[in-house]
């Protein structure tokens, strides 16, 4: 009995110590965890390394959709959550939080056509949106040749791909096709999933890809850095000026730089369809959620302060991945936007000029 | 000398009764934990799936309208897929299962079992995220360049079965699906088949045989009566893991709210919506129809497993009166 409550009470002691010293590690002040939308996650894990070679602070971040990161920053389980598609004010007064776009992407159409190159096919956002919405069913429709007079288009069906998964991918390209089609808003709409009248859907980039591919005579859509690293035939797209451009990191960077942040209260802004002649229509930013009102304002200083890095130091690892940093004018605004309304339990600001990591 | 024995016996003993004490609560409490985990998950689909239950009524289930913008839940199309993929997989399973059980007890030489015996077990251990992989890479282009017209050449202009191999054939759809899960429930099948079929004694099959039967006599007549209960367990176990199978599915289904007559064409199933929608399903009513889905996917489990034990009761009911 005393051999076994001795043999107890070590076994005890250890897992206590064990558990102290795991504890010891979460709670230290140099790590700050997110969990969110899948969209930027290699982006952000790449600057979490970078950023924790340089400062020794550890940023952990879960890429479980940006559903799950909103209920989760909710929950307060998480420092900072990250979506996809913006809050709109209403919702983020109701929990107190405040977002800001901290990278973009854009959406191509990607299609598997006999005799078509990258880049050879142009498509205006109403006929995207017909093809989406079943009404252009063949390639030798009149609305297409009437667009590429000098492409040859089979008589062909065409299979339609969509996202099967919940994505901001598609959140952008239906917010897109929303705003160019009276008709495809009505019967469609705008969600991160939405019930597609026609063709297949796969699951991920990689499965809408795999059925562009596979299937002869199919269109899908992926996020640009897809479309760029697996070599697929993208489509031309008509942007609002009436041009027909190329997706590309300029064309991207050019519908930011067009878009009112300034204007749009609670950083509330989609950047599809965008004026300037060199605007790629279906560009989106991502977007981070923070407390307004933080209980603890040193964990809260230090995300803002990794955000702070990444703006300023990360865009060099985001092209790499083939994302579009945000413009400069951008990242002032919103470091401009965590003065004025971060505050701790005192009320005090959180954020301070000199706090920016330039 | 003597008291000091007896003192400690009583202290061995008195140990060994609280130990054995221990024990039964410990085995006890794991017993009653399963109800209470079994019961949670119950309570708690239930709660998160109120709100769509009461918004949609019955009409949830029959509803064939599954849409995430106008927030218009119906759980046919699902229902369907699932019922309908598990369906096509036992068809397939079900038979092969059967033959490779009898190869391995009856008919391969002893050599031979033992291998092919441990292949089968084998595919059992396969993660379905690789079945799903190989059904949309390798498979599906086998499947629609090969199969699928050659059905729809056989059985496209029938009257009968003729609309179930309309359209496109894509390689993606409710067929591929149904064709991939069969594959994945094989080795459940025939493992449980094997060891049940190995129980029937020796000395029946070979009174049989002496009696001037042949091979396939001893099978039908001997050997699939004495371990009738067991084969069906077999099945119905097969049929649960094809109900609930997530990933192999989402690959080749289609993943398409749409409800069609044809094979051919893409569908849903229970599962494959759930991991495709659940985690960027920021509104309250997407999420809630979501679970209220999990709680008819749970529903469906159990009513094919009571209808699997209630089988098996009336089998057995039915050999006891016949001895």
């Amino acid at each position: 009995m005393r051999i076994f409550s001795k043999r107890f009470k070590a076994t005890v002691t250890a897992a206590a110590m064990a558990l102290g010293l795991a504890a010891g590690f979460t709670h230290a002040a140099d790590t700050i965890n997110g969990a969110g939308a899948t969209f930027p996650y290699p982006i952000y894990a790449k600057w979490a390394e970078a950023y924790k070679a340089k400062t020794g602070v550890n940023m952990n971040y879960q890429s479980i959709g940006s559903g799950g990161g909103i209920k989760q920053i909710t929950a307060k389980t998480v420092d900072f959550g990250a979506s996809d598609a913006p809050l709109t004010v209403e919702k983020l007064n109701e929990i107190g939080l405040m977002q800001f776009p901290m990278v973009m992407g854009g959406v191509v159409p990607v299609l598997n056509l006999e005799g078509v190159k990258p880049g050879e096919l142009k498509l205006t956002g109403a006929v995207l949106a017909d093809i989406y919405l079943g009404k252009i069913t063949n390639w030798d429709d009149a609305a297409l040749k009437q667009l590429n007079p000098g492409l040859k288009l089979p008589n062909g069906k065409i299979t339609v791909v969509a996202r099967a998964d919940g994505s901001g991918t598609t959140f952008i390209f239906t917010h897109y096709l929303s705003g160019v089609s009276p008709g495809f808003k009505e019967k469609i709409g705008n969600n991160t999933s939405v019930a597609w009248p026609t063709g297949v859907s796969g699951k991920g980039n990689e499965g809408v890809a795999s059925y562009v591919q596979r299937l002869k005579g199919s269109i899908g859509y992926v996020e640009y850095a897809y479309a760029l690293q697996n070599k697929m035939t993208y489509a031309q797209l008509q942007n609002k000026s009436g041009q027909f451009v190329k997706p590309d990191s300029e064309s991207f960077q050019a519908a930011a730089a067009g878009a009112d942040w300034k204007g749009t209260p609670g950083f509330n802004l989609m950047l599809t369809d965008q004026p300037g002649a060199k605007s790629w229509p279906i560009t989106g930013a991502t977007f981070i959620l923070v407390y307004k009102k933080q209980e603890k304002a040193e964990t809260a200083r230090q995300v803002l302060k990794f955000f702070s890095w990444a703006y300023h130091h990360g865009d060099k690892l985001a092209e790499q991945l083939d994302y579009v940093p945000m413009p400069a004018s951008v990242v002032k605004l919103v470091e401009e936007t965590w003065k004025k309304e971060i505050k701790d339990a005192g009320g005090k600001a959180v954020w301070t000029d000199s706090m920016v990591q330039k | 000398m003597n008291i000091a024995h007896s003192h400690i016996s009583d202290a061995i003993s008195g140990r060994q009764r609280l130990m054995d004490r221990f024990f039964q609560a410990l085995t006890t409490g794991s017993a009653w934990l399963v109800l209470v985990i079994l019961g949670g998950i119950i309570v708690s689909l239930f709660a998160g799936g109120w709100q769509a239950l009461v918004a949609f009524g019955p009409g949830f289930l029959v509803n064939d309208d599954w849409n995430p913008v106008t927030e218009q839940f119906g759980a046919l199309v699902p229902i369907y897929g699932t019922l309908v993929s598990s369906l096509i997989a036992l068809l397939i399973a079900v038979p092969i299962s059967f033959g490779i059980a009898v190869f391995l007890t009856e008919v391969a030489p002893g050599w031979m079992r033992r291998p092919i015996g441990t292949a089968v077990e084998l595919l059992a251990a396969i993660p379905s995220i690789i079945y799903g992989m190989w059904g949309l890479f390798v498979f599906a282009p086998v499947l629609s360049n090969h199969v699928q017209p050659w059905l729809q050449a056989q059985f496209g202009d029938s009257a009968l079965v003729g609309a179930l191999f309309q359209g496109a054939p894509l390689g993606i759809g409710m067929l591929p699906a149904g064709i991939i899960l069969g594959i994945m429930i094989i080795p459940f099948i025939t493992a449980l088949m094997r060891d049940v079929f190995l129980t029937t004694p020796k000395f029946l099959k070979e009174s049989a045989y002496g009696v001037g039967a042949t091979q396939w006599e001893v099978i039908w007549n001997v050997v699939l009566p004495y371990t009738r209960v067991g084969a069906v367990g077999g099945i119905f176990l097969g049929l649960g893991r094809a109900l609930g199978e997530t990933m192999a599915v989402t690959f080749v289904i289609g993943n398409t709210h749409r409800l069609s007559a044809s094979l051919f064409e893409p569908g849903n199933s229970i599962a494959s919506t759930l991991a495709n929608e659940f985690n960027e399903a920021v509104g309250d009513m997407h999420t809630s129809a979501l679970i209220a889905l999990g709680l008819v996917l749970f529903m469906i489990t159990f009513i094919v497993l009571a209808l699997a034990k209630l089988l098996l009761l009336g089998l057995e009911s039915r050999d006891s009166a016949k001895s």
